[in-house]
């Protein structure tokens, strides 16, 4: 027994290490000549089944108005749309690829990741149908943000505005203050209700799990548009004009003026580091209730002031003489033009049979978005959207300000900055320096994003 | 195989519930009925062994179903089983006990390989690889993780969650088990330090909210509803470092406590009633008996709890990921591995990351291991 | 070798006896007070969400659940919302679906683990040791690292130069397959599974296997007439732990289900919205997904009572 031990005691150990080389030699990968991989983009990818999944990172309740939003269609034209919401589509997305369980269509958050999923090789290019209704009902700007490296994979959706600043027109009257103009006339404004309430004005809050932090890279981008104009954003959202550059640095420090002012923040919750420390939708209540009297947020934040109570316990409205209003972050000089940040999601197919196509055609047509919008809740760049459809006054100001040619209009920077940096190390940095990191240690730090 | 899952989806889902679960019996009571017969000798059961050693592998590709490839496979399958027949016949322990061994262990081994090993080997493989996977990079993710401020943090986190969950879970949870042994209503004191495993984490987190929240006015947060009402200011308990990774561990050990006292307590009542009767005889007293008698009567089941909640508190991923998000160096190694795998693409960085993970596991193997020989169960 | 089997045979004696109230209740006036002062500390978080539950959802938003105690406003919303939502995936749906897949996946890997266990156990075979050592190292493999290998070997199976040796299972995005999330699920539960029943099977007294052995049964006849029905009190204990796991769980779910099978986790995480912003209505999600578990907890728990007796005592 023992001389036997020793002779061949680590055979099933080798044996089984053996069979995991093997794996790890030899499986998986596309491979053009195989069966049920998606490979190259002549091969026939999904089946006209009469079914097309969708795959997005919209849950809940706005799933169901997704849902409801293409209901018709879908009977009309006999193709059962079956959605599938995830709150984790970003982490997602990418096991789904490279593990080749992919759906039909996919909607994007972000272009940035439209980019490293279509650097995976499964993403199909639009096909033609799709490109002429994308043509006819978006700007050249739109159609580019749902291009990787000129080729057209993505469809515009939705879109939101950023860069509104939340606040109490009752209050506004009642302390004798009046929307600002200029940006620092803004952060006067904090200084000014501070005083007079002996009450941080402003509030905001970073937490989102893992993305904690992105509500402050809005924030930066409005500042950085504004101070230094729409070629230098382009250029920093490129990667070309690094974080440690003086513009980045002076639009944190603008920022830092309000922000990292104790007497300005955080309104209702605490001191500055409670900014980490609030969820960025919690603070849609205290904005209903009046006890945060301002607040930086993109359009979203209405559904949040509306599921909430003012402070008579009544439900809070969203109107310019309501209980809540918002107006777009002011230039720095008042006769620049109007510029906004806004975001927005992307539909890309992985299969190219023609019912996929039918679908994301239909998604990229004026139909859908009247559809949609009007179920209220989200607007649409879509140049065919009919601003009357929008569900509410704020929501109609928004379409109008996206229709408006004048408008400069800039897609969120960290959307399109590389994951490393747009979804890692710009959002770690904002954490760190509420935090009280010193703001160039921070933007080294962001910066250093992009080295790996 | 897949014609039978494929097939199987199409069943109502709970019908396909039994449908699975018979489907496995008969697979399972084939091997059993296998193994019980492997050893016999005499020609009829060398036939037997001969079939199974050459037939079943062929069979199951057959089953599994094949494209393009069906006879080299089939081929292959019966080389490869003639060659298994072979060395079984002539093994040491005498005909059949190899392929008796294989029913027993085969199905699990194989899982095993396909599902775990064939993963850490690509992990370890990529974990000496750039985070593109372009090149040899030799110990450079490993210089990452021990020069990088994020490595750092995520690897002495790490330390203070093994050192601190395991042991604090388990103390409460035995305690509670003694302390509740026997006692009127046992089953129902049971259920409330239970119930923290039956809620899932997602649920988990909104409880904590209601723990850690901070605010100013009204708290909804238990903590600095108390400290307020001492008039004290609101403490942000999860930024509060260095303290904040302690407050996601008591999380972890609100949860495992009752993993711990489950196991204990069936363990206590296992230990002899003579020997504790003995020792009360003797005039020990309650914590003597507890400590020289019933002690040492679960000794191995306590080793068994800490490992298991060790391995649990290196592997703990979500409640940093939803409490904190690793913010103010909350940070831990698994969460890190997943946040440069998915946010950075990282995939270096993660590998590294995963590989640190298995060594620091070691330590518990080594413990593990040398307890088992002590104890002779490893015969 | 032979202290097992005393401490087994004395194990037995006591078992026997434990039933009688033989034993005398080492708790003192002290522990009663520790006992109640844990269970209040574990169960406060629990009984906070429980109300809250029962709270409107600006009520939850704005003041502590405690506050409801002294000035109570109850409502139903917060149930009637979460069974209400979901067009996709209601929640009724997602309960099924937490059943289907929870079941398999708790069975399936404890019986292939007890079989495995019961080798590593009774089986003299050359590296024994070591391999066994590897399952149990295996413990610490990150379940984020196996996804995406596993998912490559769901979807498009193994070859080698162009040889299938392994078809994928052809089941992406089929209605109503469950078979990835069961396969999954089992093999991560493995390494875990195969170190405990070991603990439990290995203890087994000497002289019960080898008086089977004298009988005449081989090893399937031991495994199935005697470890089993022995060590059956402890294999379901620690199946009550795998059950909890995978119906707690919500990784594994979502890379290997899609749409309409997805469990009552991912219908629970979609209940907050895109943005989180109903968080309130987990409250309710929480309790409803917990009636499984707790109802399973209660069913089994004589088992706690009565088992894991042969892996409990070791001198």
């Amino acid at each position: 027994m023992k001389k036997a031990q020793r002779r061949l005691k680590l055979a099933p150990v080798i044996s089984m290490a053996a069979i995991g080389m093997l794996l790890a030699g030899c499986s998986g990968g596309a491979d053009p000549n195989d069966p049920n991989a998606s490979g190259g983009a002549a091969a026939q990818v999904g089946q006209a089944d009469g079914v097309v999944d969708i795959y997005g990172p919209v849950t809940g309740l706005e799933a169901e108005l997704l849902e409801k939003s293409w209901a018709k269609w879908s009977e009309e034209n006999g193709i059962k749309i079956r959605y599938t919401g995830d709150k984790n589509f970003e982490s997602q997305i990418g096991i789904k690829v490279q593990g080749g369980d992919t759906p039909d269509l996919a909607v994007f958050p972000q272009p940035g990741l439209l980019q490293a999923t279509v650097a995976q090789g499964k993403v199909q290019q639009l096909p033609e149908a799709v490109q002429s209704q994308l043509q006819n009902n978006w700007s050249e700007d739109w159609q580019n943000y749902g291009k990787v490296d000129g080729v057209q994979y993505g469809v515009p959706l939705m879109a939101s505005v950023k860069g509104y600043i939340w606040y109490s027109p009752k209050q506004f009257e009642q302390w004798g203050v009046s929307v600002p103009q200029t940006w620092d006339e803004m952060t006067a404004l904090g200084a000014e209700i501070s005083k007079k309430t002996d009450e941080p004005a402003w509030c905001a809050g970073f937490a989102s799990g893992e993305a904690s932090g992105w509500p402050g890279t809005d924030w930066i981008e409005d500042a950085v548009l504004r101070q230094s104009g729409p070629e230098a954003y382009d250029k920093w959202v490129a990667g070309e004009l690094e974080f440690t550059s003086p513009e980045i640095a002076s639009a944190f420090d603008s920022v830092g003026k309000i922000l990292l002012d104790p007497e300005q923040v955080n309104a209702g919750y605490g001191d500055v580091k409670s900014i980490n420390a609030t969820a960025f939708g919690d603070v849609g209540t205290a904005v209903a209730k009046g006890t945060c009297p301002l607040t930086h947020q993109a359009s979203f934040l209405e559904g949040y002031v509306l599921d909430s109570k003012n402070a008579d316990g009544e439900k809070a409205t969203v109107a310019p003489d309501g209980d809540v209003w918002a107006f777009v972050a002011p230039p720095v000089k008042a006769d620049d033009p109007v510029s906004i940040v806004g975001g927005g999601e992307f539909v890309a197919a992985f299969s190219n049979d023609e019912e996929t196509a039918k679908v994301q055609e239909y998604l990229a047509s004026a139909d859908w978005a009247n559809s949609r919008v009007s179920l209220g809740g989200v607007i649409s760049a879509n140049s065919g959207l009919d601003p009357a459809n929008a569900s509410s006054d704020l929501l109609r100001s928004a379409v109008e300000l996206l229709q408006d040619p004048n408008t400069t209009f800039r897609f969120d920077g960290s959307d399109l900055m590389p994951k490393s940096v747009g979804s890692d190390s710009f959002w770690k940095g904002l954490v760190d320096w509420i935090d009280g990191k010193p703001t160039k240690e921070v933007l080294e730090n962001i910066q250093s994003g992009y080295d790996s | 195989m897949s014609e039978f899952f494929q097939w199987l989806a199409g069943v109502p889902p709970l019908i396909q519930v039994p449908v699975v679960l018979l489907a496995f019996a008969i697979l399972i009571g084939a091997i059993l009925g296998f193994v019980e017969v492997a050893t016999n000798g005499g020609r009829a059961f060398t036939v037997v062994r001969f079939l199974a050693a050459v037939v079943v592998p062929v069979a199951i590709l057959l089953v599994l179903g094949l494209y393009n490839s069906v006879m080299w496979v089939a081929a292959l399958a019966a080389v490869l089983g003639a060659v298994l027949f072979f060395v079984d016949r002539r093994s040491r322990s005498g005909a059949g006990s190899l392929l008796q061994l294989s029913g027993f262990l085969a199905p699990a081994m194989l899982l095993l390989a396909i599902g775990l090993i064939y993963p850490t080997i690509r992990t370890a493989i990529s974990a000496f690889m750039a985070n593109d996977g372009s090149g040899f990079v030799g110990l450079g993710n490993f210089r990452w993780v021990f020069t990088s401020p994020d490595g750092l943090t995520a690897l002495l986190n790490t330390l203070i969650w093994v050192l601190v969950a395991p042991v604090v879970s388990t103390i409460i949870g035995l305690a509670y088990a003694v302390f509740i042994d026997k006692s009127r209503g046992e089953k129902y004191f049971k259920l409330l330090v239970f119930m923290p495993m039956a809620i899932s984490f997602v649920g988990a987190s909104i409880i904590f909210k209601f723990f850690y929240d901070v605010r100013q006015g009204d708290q909804i947060g238990v903590l600095n509803a108390i400290i307020t009402a001492f008039g004290a200011k609101p403490v942000d308990w999860l930024g509060l470092e260095p303290w904040n990774t302690l407050f996601l561990v008591v999380i972890l050990i609100w949860t495992q406590a009752g993993f711990a006292m489950v196991i204990l307590s069936a363990a206590i009542k296992g230990v002899p009633a003579e020997q504790l009767e003995a020792a009360a005889l003797d005039g020990a007293s309650p914590w003597q008996r507890f400590a020289n008698v019933t002690l040492p009567g679960i000794r191995s089941t306590v080793i068994v709890v800490l490992t298991t909640i060790s391995i649990a508190s290196l592997k703990v991923f979500d409640i940093v990921s939803s409490m904190t998000g690793g913010r103010s160096d909350t940070t831990v190694l698994a969460y890190e591995m997943v946040r440069q795998f998915q946010l950075g693409a990282r995939t270096g960085y993660s590998s590294a990351l995963a590989v640190i993970l298995f060594i620091l596991v070691l330590p518990i193997i080594i413990y593990n291991v040398r307890q088992h020989k002590k104890q002779g169960v490893m015969r | 070798m032979s202290t097992v089997g005393e401490s087994s045979r004395r194990l037995m004696a006591a078992t026997e006896r434990t039933s009688g109230k033989l034993r005398k209740a080492t708790t003192s006036r002290g522990a009663t007070i520790a006992a109640f002062i844990i269970a209040a500390v574990w169960t406060i978080p629990t009984f906070g969400l429980f109300v809250s539950s029962f709270r409107q959802a600006d009520d939850i938003k704005t003041s502590g659940w405690w506050t409801a105690l002294s000035n109570p406003s109850f409502t139903l919303d917060n149930y009637a919302q979460a069974f209400a939502s979901g067009d996709s995936l209601p929640l009724s749906k997602a309960f099924l679906n937490s059943l289907v897949i929870t079941i398999p996946a708790a069975v399936v890997p404890i019986l292939i683990a007890s079989l495995a266990a019961y080798a590593f156990a009774w089986i003299n075979f050359k590296g024994r040791n070591t391999l066994f050592v590897l399952v149990f190292a295996l413990q610490i493999v990150p379940i984020q690292m196996a996804l995406v290998p596993l998912l490559q070997l769901f979807s498009d199976g193994v070859k080698i130069g162009g040889l299938y040796i392994l078809p994928g299972l052809g089941v992406n995005g089929l209605d109503g397959a469950y078979a990835k999330v069961w396969i999954a699920h089992t093999i991560f539960a493995l390494p875990l599974a195969i170190f405990m029943l070991h603990n439990f099977i290995s203890e087994i007294p000497d002289e019960v296997i080898e008086a089977a052995r004298v009988d005449g049964a081989g090893h399937g006849k031991i495994f199935s007439k005697i470890v089993l029905p022995l060590t059956m009190p402890a294999i379901a204990s620690f199946g009550i732990f795998q059950f909890l796991w995978v119906w707690n769980d919500l990784l594994v779910a979502t890379v290997f289900t899609s749409g309409g099978e997805l469990p009552i986790t991912k219908a629970l995480q979609d209940l907050s919205g895109t943005y989180g912003q109903s968080w309130e209505l987990l409250t309710a999600g929480a309790f409803i997904s917990m009636i499984i578990p707790l109802a399973v907890f209660f069913a089994l728990q004589r088992f706690f009572v009565r088992g894991l007796l042969a892996g409990a005592t070791k001198g």
